[in-house]
């Protein structure tokens, strides 16, 4: 029994209970004469009912989804040979997973023992009977809770005060949802990080100028130290970004001003569409032009001016990542000062001020929070973005600001070290983890100086 | 049209309409219409003239050839039904009307006998001698200090804080709003009650020693109270200042003008002395609107 299916018998029992409740409402409500003397209207009985019958028979149907393979596992396994369970608790898992995977129908008979055959069998035995209870039990769960509104409607049940409760905590449950698996993420990076300061030093991590996470594979290998120090990592991150912000804020911000003081229209309705499309373009794409077309360019505009310039550099991509962040910048900083009111216009082009003192003095200042919260996004952005900084800055972890040199950034780090084949707790690969969490706060430091910001000097209009 | 004669007399800056073809557009207009300004629109010696003004909102003939003076110190109010183009005509009287792209005006209004809608006219100085009030409140979201302070500084009327902050007394002390906030200058405006950033917006406006002070129904958000403070204020300002108003209140209109201008449908109907309309006006469409028959 597939759980869609299952879900699927719930919407249906849902939809019936709705339509009883409303019919019986209006039945309780004649008798007791006239539906007027009702608390609420026959709606709200019928919402009333199918949540009720719907709420409960979720949660059941999820708290069995979430214990039945544990169960089944168990059984499975108390049924197999002696031997089998004495095995190690790895070699065990291996075990059970060609049984899984042979139930599933992925791979051959031929390939597992006589007693995996059996317990597969099993398995799959005990997987219907699970499906079968479980919709016996949603059923039966979204059945009675049904029948206990139903036989309650009477003309003062509060049906509507109890349907915007209802409804009321189901979308603090969606939000609390929300903050959870942001904070389940954030600790597993946390512990994984923590494994990683136990084998190397937080300080030699956080204060070290050097980056090269060279770890022997094998033990007996030679020149096999690696250094941790993720200066340099950030520093070149700050330098892309700076390089991006530099680009996009100006550009971006006079744009937008553009578009929502300036331009017709027609022009407006065109250009921000194609501009947001622009937004949407994969990374990957502006990567390659920064590689194949920006790079060089730069390198052969530093030469000709007699600079040393690398094949890969900052500023290169720095450079396309601004023009990526753009459309973003504009799109966002267009919305908030079209949102200042005409009022804040007309009062100060009233006064005898220009459009230009009129967007300085009086519409960038009331948009100040929107835009300061934009380009946050934007820099976050910025400090997120892998695929240009890959193909555009390169992987050599050198501590310099100097623009023209290669650089390379926290995130193309992550990935560097996560690809390819690496023990889980080798501190190369935890290093990830660490890197990540350092990411986070640079982000949240961002956010709190933002914060601070636009409490500072923010001008709230009405 | 009566005061033709008065309007051939006048040396206009207008040369894009000839004499001739302007008296056939009234004549002709007379013909196609029932109304006709009923009065004398004309001055003597006028702060601002309007002659022969056309307003288009893209298809839409918002203000029909209307031709009025605004003499110097005196308080006009501009009457009229809801929609009949009463804040149109007031926003073409400091281009403010420029801000909106379908708007065109068609016409000649000068201010001191110069042609406003002139090409070499600078809306920046116009829009500093002629100053304007809107209908609701609208302080910058800056300090109150600030806010008056904002037109004398674009338009470098004080040369250091000491000069600043006397304009700024002055203009609230005008506004008489001095005594209420002169221990909070550095609160938000838009903190003050609606009458107060009312009185406020009035401070700012006359901050920048305008000449003419147009106001949009400027009592329409406040209390009794409040508005009779504006309209005390309003008698005063005139000693200084010339004051056109639009005011759905007739009772507004009887108290603080001297003249009034009645509008309808996008043509000005009758004009005379305030005392004159409300006792005694000549045209129907005024006596029912005054009378409370419509509007
Ligand atoms: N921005 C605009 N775009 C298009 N039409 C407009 C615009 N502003 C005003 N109009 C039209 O011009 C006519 C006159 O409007 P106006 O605002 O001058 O009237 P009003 O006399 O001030 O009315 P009220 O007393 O309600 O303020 C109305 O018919 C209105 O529909
Ligand atoms: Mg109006």
């Amino acid at each position: 029994m597939q759980t869609s299916t299952v879900i699927l018998v719930l919407f249906a029992l849902c939809c019936v209970s709705f339509a009883v409740g409303r019919f019986r409402s209006r039945a309780v409500g004649q008798q007791a004469g006239g539906i007027h003397l009702l608390h609420s209207l026959p709606h709200h009985y019928g919402y009333l009912s199918a949540m009720i019958a719907a709420l409960p028979a979720l949660l059941v149907l999820l708290v069995w989804m979430l214990l039945e393979g544990r169960f089944i596992e168990g059984r499975v396994i108390a049924g197999l040979p002696a031997d089998v369970q004495a095995l190690s608790e790895s070699r065990l898992g291996l075990y059970y997973n060609q049984i899984i995977a042979y139930a599933a129908g992925g791979i051959d008979a031929s390939t597992l023992s006589e007693p995996q055959l059996a317990a597969a069998e099993q398995y799959n035995a005990l997987k219907s009977e699970s499906g079968w209870l479980k919709l016996a039990l949603v059923v039966v769960v979204a059945v009675t809770g049904s029948l206990l509104v139903l036989g309650r409607i009477k003309p003062d049940l509060r049906a509507r005060n109890h349907v915007e409760n209802i409804w009321t905590w189901m979308l603090f449950g969606c939000s609390f949802i929300a903050v959870l698996t942001t904070l389940g993420i954030v600790l597993s990076v946390l512990f994984e990080a923590v494994r990683f300061f136990r084998l190397i030093p937080a300080t030699d991590f956080l204060f070290g100028l050097q980056w090269s996470p060279q770890i022997a594979i094998r033990a007996d290998q030679v020149g096999a130290s690696g250094s941790f120090g993720f200066i340099p990592l950030l520093v070149g991150t700050l330098l892309i970004s700076f390089v991006a912000m530099l680009i996009a804020v100006p550009v971006g911000l006079m744009s937008a001003i553009y578009l929502s003081e300036y331009a017709s229209k027609q022009f407006r309705a065109i250009t921000k569409p194609i501009l947001e499309i622009l937004a949407g373009v994969p990374t990957v794409v502006y990567g390659f032009f920064a590689a194949l077309t920006v790079a060089p360019f730069i390198r052969e505009l530093g030469e000709s001016l007699g600079l040393t310039v690398a094949s890969e550099s900052a500023l290169a991509a720095g450079l396309v990542m601004g023009i990526m962040i753009i459309p973003f910048v504009m799109s966002l900083s267009d919305d908030i000062i079209n949102a200042v009111p005409d009022s804040m216009r007309e009062a100060s082009l009233g006064l005898g001020a220009t459009m230009n003192e009129t967007i300085r003095k009086v519409l960038i200042p009331a948009a100040l929070p929107g835009i300061v919260g934009g380009i946050l996004l934007a820099v976050s952005r910025a400090i997120g973005e892998t695929m240009i900084v890959v193909m555009a800055a390169g992987l050599s972890a050198k501590l310099t600001v100097n623009p023209l040199e290669a650089v390379t950034t926290i995130t193309v780090q992550i990935v560097t070290l996560l690809v390819g084949d690496q023990e889980f707790d080798s501190p190369k690969t935890l290093a990830a983890f660490a890197l990540g969490l350092v990411l986070f706060f640079v982000t949240l430091l961002l956010n709190v100086v933002a914060l601070y910001v636009v409490r500072r000097y923010r001008e709230q209009y009405e | 049209m009566q005061g033709n004669d008065d309007m051939n007399q006048m040396k206009t800056a207008d040369a894009a309409v000839p004499e001739e073809a302007r008296g056939l557009d009234i004549h002709a207009h007379a013909d196609v219409s029932n109304y006709e300004t009923t009065g004398d629109p004309l001055l003597d010696n006028p702060k601002m003239s309007a002659r022969n003004v056309n307003v288009y909102y893209g298809e839409k003939h918002a203000i029909m050839d209307v031709s009025l003076d605004i003499g110097g110190n005196e308080v006009i109010a501009m009457i009229g039904p809801s929609g009949c183009g009463k804040s149109t005509f007031l926003r073409c009287l400091n281009r403010m009307n420029d801000t909106i792209p379908i708007c065109r005006v068609k016409g000649d209004i000068q201010l001191d006998g110069e042609d406003i809608y002139h090409s070499r006219q600078d809306t920046v100085l116009l829009r500093a001698r002629v100053g304007m009030v809107f209908q609701k409140p609208n302080p910058f979201p800056k300090s109150i200090y600030e806010n008056v302070a904002y037109g004398p500084r674009i338009h470098g009327l004080a040369h250091n804080k000491i000069e600043m902050d006397e304009i700024v007394e002055n203009s609230l002390r005008r506004a008489s709003l001095w005594e209420e906030v002169k221990d909070v200058l550095d609160k938000p405006g838009t903190g003050l009650s609606g009458g107060q950033q009312q009185r406020l917006c009035i401070a700012r406006a006359i901050a920048v020693s305008p000449e003419v002070i147009l106001m949009d129904e400027p009592c329409s958000a406040l209390d009794p109270i409040a508005t009779a403070r504006i309209e005390e204020l309003i008698d005063e300002l005139k000693e200084r200042f010339t004051i056109a108003i639009v005011t759905h209140s007739m009772q507004q209109a009887a108290r603080v003008s001297q003249r009034t201008a009645y509008f309808h449908l996008g043509k000005l109907i009758e004009v005379g002395q305030t005392k004159q309309i409300f006792t005694n006006p000549q045209h129907e469409l005024t006596e029912n609107y005054i009378t409370g028959r419509f509007g």
